[in-house]
């Protein structure tokens, strides 16, 4: 059934990365992106991920998919710097964006968070008004454009401008969890950055909020590099053009980049038999 | 997948099933009355409470009230009970409030903002917290103490002498211990999420606690605040230990000089009331000194109120 669903997917795949071709938008080639090199990840002394390595194509969805507690959240918070907000926690390895290792001595994790925004899980909007929620980060990021237009901007691009133009000012808890959740993109859109990392951004929400959210997706993917962990088997066949499969083979073991692939040959014919396994839903 | 569901489905509806339901008394009645009885103490605690308020507010007003008039409120101490009011003292309170407010707030609500927003949790923080909670705790006298010995006669600075100024700062050093447990205990409580949000946007530490985890902690926080500075206006003895006069003859004046001239407290004043020979001091001076103090009080308390409504209200 997976498979069936692929071939249209590589279709529309194909024909996106050729209309960005044709915009010439971006000024870096498609190969740039982010390069992972030797990556572990620890809280304190434990050693949760290690030995990740991930080429993350610009432009292109890139999936991570894995049992429970494999690393894979520890993972894409390693990819802006946002595992070193944990007390305790620290990352190894080398992580370039374009060819800057944003581990490097002097680089600045918070440019660097604008660069690479984050959802997380669990929807957290500002406890402020809906525009202000998308014009904060931008204001505070020194942004010197139309702030009305960026707003609106946003907001569309996340799918909820017809929901919530009417009600800017109201409190961004007035919305529904869905609503939410597409807030906090629109948020992250409007700094205007080059990757966008989600973490199960779909995970307490409903199919209708769910499809909305994978709509926007195929739209971001002309624009940005998005990384997505997801549990939802087909969410990924579906929206991802990269999957990595994260994986402890014993327990107390930190988990690993099991299989890392096109998505089609994840979900068709992966080399490793725990990749197969999972995809399959045989196990985790 | 499919092998799994089956399997789930056997086992749902297998024969184990109907017995299970006994396994389960049925104790709703009881569990219903036990809860009911709960509401009713719970109520009950919270009324008293209420009450014991009302009778103290009352009795205070209808002993006190009849002698608050112009007059009082404008005289200064004096011998006779008919010229001899709580102007000085009045004053003199007033300014010690403001004065460790403004001293107190900022220290407090910064100290706070490092311990729980900048501070890692490792051995430094945990004895600086420790030591915190000890502070709370410690006696006011001790405080006064300290303040005599620190600021009155000074114990690393020359001394500044038994000045507003040192008052105010003895009774900061007893509310700081206060305000920023109220404040952390605030903070505290604004979600991580909200911060880690703003972190990923590429703010700095500052903008969010700026402007997303302070707003949110304000309102919890200026009640702590509150109940502080309170306590501290009426506080009696540290006051009487670094020199404030218990014979208000004289106002400080409302200007800077204030700061470096002599003062009186309500409370102090009240209490030298109560043990003067006449006794329309104490019938009639005290009470009428408890009314005023009690309404300065109560005027602090809904300025905290307002304050914290129109916060809510804003965001
Ligand atoms: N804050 C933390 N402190 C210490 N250990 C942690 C922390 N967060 C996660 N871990 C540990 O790191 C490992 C990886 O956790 P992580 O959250 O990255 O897994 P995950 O793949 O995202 O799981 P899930 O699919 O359930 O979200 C687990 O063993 C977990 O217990
Ligand atoms: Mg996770």
């Amino acid at each position: 059934m997976v498979n069936i669903r692929r071939i249209g997917e590589e279709q529309r795949v194909r024909e996106t990365s050729k209309d960005v071709a044709k915009g010439g938008a971006q000024q870096t080639p498609e190969s740039n992106g982010m390069t992972v090199e030797d990556l572990s990840a620890f809280y304190g002394s434990f050693k949760a991920v290690t030995d990740v390595n991930m080429q993350i194509k610009r432009n292109k969805v890139t999936a991570l998919i894995g049992p429970s507690g494999c690393g894979k959240s520890t993972y894409i918070r390693c990819l802006n710097r946002m595992h070193e907000v944990i007390p305790g926690a620290y990352a190894e390895g080398k992580v370039a964006l374009d060819g800057q290792d944003i581990y490097a001595k002097g680089a600045d994790p918070v440019n660097i968070r604008r660069r690479i925004g984050m959802v997380f899980q669990k929807p957290n909007p500002f406890s402020k008004s809906i525009y202000e929620n998308v014009a904060w980060g931008a204001k505070i990021n020194g942004y010197r454009g139309d702030m009305d237009e960026l707003v609106e901007r946003s907001l569309k691009q996340a799918a909820l401008w017809d929901e919530v133009k009417d009600r800017l000012k109201e409190s961004g808890y007035s919305l529904s969890g869905g609503q939410q959740q597409r807030l906090v993109i629109a948020r992250t859109l409007a700094v205007e950055p080059e990757v966008i990392l989600m973490d199960e951004p779909a995970s307490a929400l409903d199919p209708v909020s769910t499809q909305k959210i994978e709509d926007t997706m195929e739209d971001l993917k002309k624009k940005y590099t998005v990384v997505i962990v997801t549990h939802n088997m087909q969410q990924a066949a579906r929206i991802s053009d990269y999957t990595g499969f994260f994986y402890i083979e014993n327990m107390g073991d930190p988990g690993r980049l099991w299989e890392f692939d096109e998505t089609s040959k994840m979900f068709s014919n992966p080399d490793r038999k725990e990749t197969e396994d999972y995809v399959t839903g045989r196990f985790g | 997948m499919s092998e799994s569901q089956t399997e789930v489905a056997t086992r749902g509806s297998g024969p184990g099933e109907p017995e299970d339901k006994t396994a389960f008394k049925n104790t709703s009645n009881n569990r219903n009355l036990t809860d009911k009885l709960f509401t009713v103490l719970v109520t009950a605690a919270a009324f008293f409470g209420i009450v014991v308020l009302a009778v103290l507010l009352v009795d205070v007003f209808r002993d006190g009230l009849p002698f608050v008039d112009g007059q009082f409120l404008t005289s200064l101490s004096s011998i006779t009970p008919e010229n001899a009011g709580v102007y000085g003292a009045l004053v003199g309170s007033i300014l010690l409030i403001v004065l460790t407010a403004l001293i107190t707030v900022p220290i407090g609500v910064g100290a706070a903002i490092y311990l729980e927003e900048y501070a890692g949790d490792n051995f430094f923080t945990r004895a600086v917290e420790v030591t915190i909670s000890n502070l709370a705790a410690v006696p006011s006298i001790i405080y006064g103490i300290l303040g005599l010995g620190l600021f009155v006669n000074g114990l690393i600075v020359p001394g500044m002498g038994p000045i507003l100024l040192a008052g105010a700062l003895t009774l900061s050093l007893l509310v700081l211990p206060v305000i920023i447990i109220a404040t952390r205990e605030a903070l505290r409580a604004v979600p991580g999420s909200v911060r880690e949000g703003g972190i990923a946007l590429g703010a700095t530490r500052w903008e969010v606690t700026r402007d997303h985890v302070l707003p949110s902690a304000l309102p919890g926080a200026l009640t702590g605040m509150i109940l502080a500075l309170s306590r501290a206006l009426g506080e009696t003895a540290p006051l009487i230990v670094v020199g404030a006069v218990t014979f208000a003859t004289f106002a400080p004046p409302i200007s800077p000089e204030a700061l470096f001239g002599r003062y009186g407290a309500l409370p102090i004043q009240i209490y030298d009331y109560i043990q003067r020979f006449r006794p329309e001091f104490k019938d009639e001076l005290a009470p009428a000194g408890i009314v005023v103090m009690m309404v300065v009080l109560l005027l602090v308390n809904s300025v905290a109120i307002v304050l914290r409504n129109r916060w809510q209200a804003r965001r």
